[in-house]
């Protein structure tokens, strides 16, 4: 079985964006940049799944500038044995990136494809499931446990009342949700070798799309400061301010 | 042109972020359309019909949308959906699973998780966890929106007398199945529903001691939540979580025990009316946002607190 997992280039989450003051959009000059969690666990699934001997290759393809190929090589050391990385702009839309990757799908023909649930970036959750839709398969969003049986994937997704498990036909699509694996670190060793794993690089011309652009972005501003609060110095206090200040019980 | 949303239920009751979406709606069209896609959903579609601002229930009653099976319920949004200048949906799971693949099919952008309609083709949406607040214009003819429920007001759900219209399109592709489900059972509201939220982070050392926090929570009819630390820790499960990658909620009263306050926390609740924070820590972040805090241990301060309520 072929694996093929996709990875996005996003701001570190640790780091607090700022907006630029033209408020053209978010300033990420010399801000440490870093593998989309979920994408991390989007791997880790893809690279376990090898290990259990479920998976016979895992392919890992990004979408984006040149420096995302950094990425790839993040996954390439993490487990995946090659990557693919589609050059466009910096951030193409969902959509357009959604048309690309299901190229790739086409000519790569993987049973499975695994996705994070949204990039903490654009925080969109959109482009595994515009994937699933452009190919005419089964998905199954914000997985927490995966399990393979002859020729389908039951999923268990984390859904807002609890959880839920459908059986999907394969090929199918799942994207992670936070607790279905703990990603491991790249040891050097593997990060030495995935230097040397094979890594193409493609155009959308290349895979003969035309990407369009859907929507346009008018400003990005910094959200509303919440005004700093008071300390309070026992819980006694602290009723009171809630009751009779606050009025909120 | 008018607008369809997708209502969010459980083929017994219409759910409180259908409120919402409906309210982001009305700022955009009068005339909206209700879709109620399930299984012996009568009931629904009747609750539906009541809400203030609906002008016409659409019922669609069929075993393949029992589930919300996004494969089956995409391909039928998809069809109505050539009607209407906007396709909206709240952004619960459900919505967040079937949207965008409804979207990619009308080979259109969707805007996620709206929080400001500035026009009927332009929107605020929060990015990078809620620090930066973009403007979006859609360019699309068919405008795909998920709104996000704690940005709107909830449209009121009675008075109203939208007619309804059994739609009798099935559309069942087989493509995935439903196999079980474990739904959690509370009496307490539900997270983003609820007046006041009452949440747990790292601090609390283990699932069980979440239990001082229930206790505080039934005297203030509060819905218990946990910030992703505790989830990842193992102490409680993931539909608990409140956050970027959670469950965004916007409360009168937040009242946050053994949090840090890291920025994809924050991003979940820092619209809430009142945030109290309680924390040993007097670094911690979460006092930066907090209109209340308490430096304190919360395994004494917790039990204080629900003595005192």
């Amino acid at each position: 079985m072929k694996v093929l997992v996709t990875v996005k280039r996003v701001i570190d989450y640790n780091v607090k964006v700022r907006v630029k003051s033209d408020h053209s959009d978010v300033d990420l000059g010399n801000v440490k940049m870093a593998l989309n969690p979920f994408c991390e666990i989007a791997v880790e699934e893809a690279v376990r799944l090898k290990e259990a001997g479920s998976a016979a290759e895992v392919v890992v393809v990004s979408v984006g500038r040149k420096a995302c190929q950094e990425q790839v090589r993040t996954a390439l050391a993490l487990g995946a044995d090659r990557g693919i990385h589609i050059e466009t702009e910096a951030s193409p839309e969902s959509l357009n990136v959604a048309k690309l990757l299901a190229k790739v799908v086409e000519h790569e023909q993987p049973d499975l494809i695994i996705t994070g649930k949204q990039a903490i970036d654009s925080d969109n959750n959109q482009t595994g499931q515009m994937l699933a839709a452009l190919l005419n398969l089964p998905q199954g969003t914000f997985a927490s446990e995966l399990k393979l049986t002859d020729g389908t994937v039951n999923v268990t997704r984390e859904v807002d009342g609890g959880l839920q498990t459908v059986a999907l036909k394969l090929p199918a699509i799942v994207t992670t949700d936070l607790r279905l694996n703990e990603p491991r670190y790249a040891s050097l060793p593997n990060i030495m070798k995935a230097k040397r794993k094979p890594l193409e690089v493609k155009t959308p011309a290349d895979l003969g799309v035309e990407t369009k652009t859907h929507t346009k972005l008018v400003k990005v501003t910094p959200p509303a400061e919440r005004q700093g609060g008071i300390t309070v110095s026992s819980v006694d206090e602290l009723v009171e301010k809630l009751k009779y200040d606050a009025k909120v019980i | 042109m008018a607008i369809l949303i997708i209502a969010e239920h459980d083929n017994s009751t219409l759910k409180g972020a259908t409120l919402n979406a409906v309210a982001a709606a009305c700022q955009i069209d009068a005339d909206l359309d209700l879709l109620v896609a399930g299984a012996e959903c009568q009931a629904v579609a009747e609750q539906a019909s009541k809400v203030m601002g609906v002008s016409k229930v659409l019922l669609a009653d069929h075993s393949a949308y029992e589930h919300q099976l996004a494969e089956n319920l995409c391909e039928l949004v998809v069809e109505l959906s050539r009607n209407y200048s906007h396709v909206i949906a709240p952004a619960t799971s459900n919505g967040k699973n079937v949207l965008p693949r409804v979207a990619a099919l009308l080979d259109v952008a969707q805007i996620s998780d709206i929080t400001s309609v500035e026009s009927e083709d332009t929107f605020q949406r929060p990015i990078y966890a809620g620090n930066a607040i973009a403007t979006v214009q859609s360019q699309d003819p068919i405008k795909v929106l998920t709104v996000r429920g704690a940005a709107f007001d909830a449209a009121v759900a009675e008075g109203g007398a939208a007619e309804i219209v059994a739609i009798a399109t099935v559309c069942n592709d087989e493509l995935s199945s439903f196999v079980g489900e474990e739904v959690a059972v509370s009496d307490r509201p539900e997270l983003t529903a609820a007046k006041v939220v009452i949440s747990g982070g790292r601090g609390m050392g283990n699932g069980e001691n979440f239990s001082l926090l229930e206790k505080v929570a039934d005297k203030l009819g509060a819905a218990v939540g946990a910030s992703r630390a505790a989830v990842d820790a193992g102490f409680v499960p993931n539909d608990m979580q409140v956050g970027q990658t959670g469950k965004i909620v916007a409360p009168e009263l937040y009242i946050a025990v053994g949090i840090s306050g890291a920025i994809q926390h924050l991003a979940g609740m820092k619209d809430s009316k009142v945030i109290v924070a309680i924390n040993k820590d007097e670094e911690a972040p979460i006092f930066q946002v907090a209109d209340y805090g308490l430096v304190a241990d919360l395994f004494e301060a917790v039990p204080e607190l629900e003595a005192k309520l």
